[in-house]
């Protein structure tokens, strides 16, 4: 599943991120596009919390922040 | 005695207070969960970091690093609708500028009431101190929010819980009220040193964790309030309050203009909301213009916008103005000298 944050603020791109993560099995991946410089340290804290585990996390040269989860048990 | 592990959902901040009482329950065994409403007016150090020079600062967010540090769940959820109601109605009015605060804690502490009932959780803890703000943290006020979130003695401040009536955690033994504090007032030295002892980092200082307590934010949206004839807002609206420098050259308009390439980043998400300025051939910044402008208006804000880029001593600039429908077209202006910028534009 793919998600586009771009120009959210935080704590929004955590909140989209929290709410497509509830709608995907364990093992499934999303993959999180967003802007907020923050999302990089927000979004992997959520994810340990949860249980979740980010496969990558990269700045692209574009300044777009990518991120990619993959669903926990 | 009751001895299955009772559960508290505790409104978490990511200021100091929240912190330690979250820490208090797991002190005592108690399972705790973190709750975090975003109401649109939280500031956060990433409203900030959009603005590149600026990254250096801390750009997390305080709650879910307090959460880290806690090693428990935390849920954010989104209330901008539902808070409307708050910012623009509040029963016991407004603090020094347009802070609902009383009402915004009775508001937050009703949601943790209805996600308490919802998720079988047994009592909410809230981080607050006894004297510590002046609307909401007053002995007269702490049983307004009780009553009117609904949570009545399931509400437990165990900060200053030795100063009040025991709550039902407390009657029960859910909790012992021995190991609670007896805190109030604004002196914060008890909470840091607890702080310390713990390791904790931690957010600070209290107080400035609400737009709706900054003046010039609330300055912003009075003007945005007045230029409408009414009082509404969307999500898009008090996020742009937050970034750009504003200006109001003319009643029927307003420019936002990006301060450096982070904000002018942001505001490029607002392209097809609004029509957007950005000289052609000079380096400078991107201004969304928001209301509505004759032709005599749109190279005022062409020209304010020239003003603003490094084509500032030209002649002339050719700003390209972008339309929502993907139309463009440029115009070639003189910039504005400084000094017919005229102050009272600013927001």
């Amino acid at each position: 599943m793919d998600l586009d944050a771009r120009y959210l603020l935080c704590p929004m791109p955590v909140i989209r991120v929290s709410d497509a993560m509830a709608r995907l099995a364990p093992g499934d991946t999303l993959t999180v596009r967003c802007t907020d410089p923050g999302a990089l340290r927000d979004i992997p804290a959520w994810c340990r919390l949860e249980g979740h585990e980010i496969v990558a996390a990269r700045t692209e040269p574009s300044g777009d922040i990518v991120i990619i989860i993959r669903a926990g048990g | 005695m009751d001895h299955r592990k009772h559960k508290a959902v505790v409104l978490l901040s990511g200021g100091l207070d929240s912190l330690l009482a979250a820490r208090l329950m797991l002190d005592q065994g108690i399972h705790v969960e973190g709750i975090n409403f975003f109401t649109g007016f939280c500031v956060e150090g990433h409203t900030h970091a959009v603005r590149r020079d600026r990254q250096d600062r801390q750009v997390r967010n305080s709650a879910l690093r307090s959460a880290e540090q806690l090693g428990i769940r935390l849920h954010i959820i989104e209330v901008i609708d539902a808070y409307k109601d708050v910012v623009l109605n509040p029963r016991h009015g407004y603090g020094a500028h347009l802070n609902p605060c009383l009402d915004c804690k009775a508001f937050m502490v009703g949601r943790a009431r209805s996600w308490m009932e919802e998720h079988g959780f047994d009592f909410i803890v809230t981080g607050e101190v006894l004297g510590q703000r002046p609307m909401s943290q007053r002995r007269d006020t702490f049983p307004v929010v009780a009553r009117e979130s609904g949570a009545w003695d399931r509400l437990l401040r165990p900060l200053s819980a030795k100063l009040l009536a025991p709550t039902l955690p407390e009657r029960e033994g859910w909790v012992d009220r021995g190991r609670l504090l007896g805190l109030s007032g604004r002196n914060r030295k008890p909470q840091i040193a607890l702080a310390g002892a713990y390791g904790y980092e931690y957010a600070q200082p209290a107080g400035g964790c609400c737009f709706l307590t900054d003046a010039n934010y609330t300055r912003k949206l009075r003007d945005l309030w007045a230029s409408r004839g009414e009082r509404r807002y969307d999500f898009d609206d008090i996020m742009l309050l937050k970034i750009g420098r504003h200006l109001r050259p003319h009643p029927s308009f307003k420019l936002i203009i990006g301060r450096e390439e982070g904000e002018n980043r942001f505001l490029e998400g607002y392209r097809n909301r609004f029509v957007h300025l950005c000289a052609a051939e000079y380096n400078g910044p991107l201004a969304l213009l928001q209301g509505d402008a004759d032709d005599a208006g749109l190279d005022l804000a062409c020209a304010i916008t020239a003003r603003f880029g490094q084509g500032r001593s030209a002649a002339s600039v050719r700003v390209a103005v972008g339309r929502p429908d993907g139309s463009r077209h440029e115009r070639v202006v003189a910039p504005l000298p400084a000094n017919a910028l005229a102050a009272d534009w600013y927001l």
